[in-house]
């Protein structure tokens, strides 16, 4: 299906992780002409009085799968909740700098959250179909936002895009919770989609999963980069390695005065160097599994 | 030192008798006898909670059933309370229509209330101020709420099934606030925070994915505070007078209530008036069994499917 993708040079240290060749990234547009969707500039979180990110500076480019990597507390849910304004729903978070989308700042006075959400969804970590029927779950966001058209074919289109079509089909009125939880995934996932967002948004999304439907997922994931832009906060740097065109990495540092640990983004490069040749040392140490 | 290393000999192969023995013995005798004892003390609490329950029921009806007629249901109450005949047919609808304004008023009021305090007010001051209010009304007897009603409006307007409505619907208030609240507090925040990710705003997220999931847990809770206005009989002593013809306008003019005539039948000595006091009972009891059946039906409807 694609050509095993080959790393540039001599890898200058052995990579604990290696690409699957059935589900290397398809080749995506070139690095500087990709157009920027996110434009991040000195991103500075707070809840309260802590800070948990300090100083992130990045871009997310458009019809690419971005994934977020680094170790627990480091940032990376925060960093992507800034993205749709989910950190407005947490009580004493306050955001400083600027996020960009299509240039315009998602934090400027007068944006209303409930349009950006609109535009861009999220799929979170653990599935959370509403206790209505599968129809119903997807029916939900277009019914809202008023989007006129056949309800029955919005939600075919919807779940055949996120794969789950052929297994729901038949009971499209049975209850969502009913479903297995590689199944209410997915089904949150054509939730999300049935609104036609530009960008989605995944925390973890496949921690909660086994194997197989990860699996499903990540290759969900590719085929729908050619349409949306995803963005993917993970555990898991196998998953990365698999699954995306760009990778950030987070890592925490320790505030000597105050005793707590502040995220930053130490490197973020298109994934094949950031695996193979990363530019920092510690990005070097988390890929290689010495730390992390 | 010797080169001999000694093994013991393999422990034979116990028999299957042994066996038995071994698998058998593993749950001492005292722990077993404990273990029925609790389950016999369980099953005997039970029964014992059960059987006021069931002896209030089968009295009733034992009692009650003789007087049910088509008459009762229909003629209006008799004049002569020491002779039996006359129906019960104004208390009935009394009872149903002050019931159904008292809900009308309280219900919609407190689901708000608890919407209000729990997606809304948090943990700020008004927020608190009203929970504190709400337990305290819970607490307030139920004649001290009719003569409240009754100053401030028996007096002005006379007495009328309405000033009951609003006298029931106090007292239904606090159960409703509080239980609703419980129940949203119930639904899990995961719910919200995909309806808020989808693009949807907050108020339109309590209505479509909040009070739909706890619709279930509401009505349990609504059909407590009906059940206990239904069956109130101090506001309403001096409240709605007592008419013995059926009034369906609950705004003016004197009403009758169930709860009412059990109380006025069941003080005389007379025989007749006391098996009326029965029917009567027998009726009340019926009419809170049927509406809460009509209740549940209409919530499972309107509830989400659980598969």
């Amino acid at each position: 299906m694609t050509p095993d993708q080959t790393t540039a040079a001599e890898p200058v240290v052995e990579p604990v992780v290696t690409i699957a060749a059935d589900r290397a990234p398809e080749p995506g547009p070139a690095p500087e002409t990709a157009p920027v969707v996110f434009d991040v500039r000195d991103l500075n979180v707070y809840y309260g009085a802590f800070r948990a990110i300090r100083d992130a500076n990045l871009h997310i480019h458009r019809n690419e799968v971005t994934a977020f990597i680094g170790p627990s507390g480091c940032g990376k849910s925060t960093m992507l909740r800034c993205f749709d304004r989910m950190n407005d729903l947490i009580e004493g978070a306050r955001v400083e700098g600027s996020v960009k989308y299509h240039g315009v700042d998602l934090y400027g006075d007068k944006i209303d959250p409930v349009e950006v959400r609109k535009r861009i969804g999220m799929v979170f970590q653990k599935p959370n179909p509403f206790p209505k029927s599968i129809y119903d779950n997807i029916a939900f966001g277009p019914k809202l936002a008023g989007i006129k058209g056949d309800m029955h074919e919005i939600v075919e289109r919807a779940l055949r895009q996120a794969a789950l079509w052929d297994e729901v089909k038949d009971r499209l009125k049975k209850s969502a919770i009913g479903l297995s939880g590689g199944q209410q995934q997915r089904l949150c996932i054509a939730r999300a989609i049935a609104v036609a967002p530009e960008v989605i948004l995944m925390d973890e999304p496949c921690s909660a999963l086994d194997p197989i439907a990860t699996a499903r997922i990540e290759d969900l994931m590719q085929e729908l980069k050619s349409q949306y832009t995803i963005v993917i906060v993970t555990h898991n740097m196998q998953q990365a390695a698999r699954v995306s065109d760009r990778t950030a990495f987070f890592t925490t540092e320790v505030n000597e005065t105050s005793d707590t640990r502040t995220g930053v983004l130490v490197e973020y490069d298109v994934t094949d160097k950031m695996f193979s040749n990363p530019t920092d040392e510690r990005t070097e140490n988390y890929v290689t599994g010495r730390f992390g | 030192m010797s080169d001999i290393v000694v093994v013991p000999p393999p422990a034979p192969e116990p028999s299957e008798a042994e066996e038995r023995r071994l698998l058998e013995s593993t749950i001492s005798s005292s722990r077993r006898i404990k273990n029925r004892l609790a389950t016999l003390w369980l099953y005997a609490s039970f029964v014992l909670v059960v059987i006021p329950l069931g002896f209030i029921v089968a009295y009733v009806i034992a009692k009650g059933a003789s007087v049910l007629s088509v008459d009762w249901f229909t003629k209006p109450i008799a004049i002569i309370s020491s002779q039996p005949g006359g129906g019960m047919a104004p208390a009935i609808v009394g009872t149903i229509i002050i019931t159904f304004w008292a809900a009308l008023m309280a219900v919609p009021l407190g689901v708000l209330g608890a919407v209000y305090l729990h997606e809304y007010g948090g943990r700020g001051r008004l927020a608190r101020l009203i929970r504190f209010m709400s337990d305290v009304m819970t607490g307030v007897p139920s004649i001290v709420m009719g003569l409240f009603i009754y100053t401030i409006w028996t007096l002005r307007f006379g007495l009328s099934g309405f000033a009951g409505a609003l006298a029931l619907g106090c007292l239904m208030l606090p159960i409703v606030i509080r239980s609703t609240e419980e129940m949203l507090r119930l639904v899990p925040d995961d719910l919200r925070m995909a309806s808020y990710a989808l693009g949807n705003r907050k108020w339109r997220t309590i209505l479509t994915v909040v009070l739909p999931a706890a619709v279930g847990g509401i009505v349990s809770g609504v059909m407590l505070a009906v059940a206990r206005a239904a069956g109130e009989t101090a506001p309403l002593l001096f409240l709605i007078g007592a008419s013995r013809a059926v009034n369906w306008n609950v705004f003016s003019g004197p009403n009758s209530a169930l709860s009412l005539q059990i109380f006025s039948n069941a003080s005389t000595p007379f025989a007749a008036a006391q098996d009326r006091a029965w029917g009567a009972a027998l009726t009340l009891v019926g009419l809170v069994f049927i509406l809460t059946i009509i209740a549940r039906v209409v919530a499972a409807r309107f509830s989400l499917k659980h598969q």
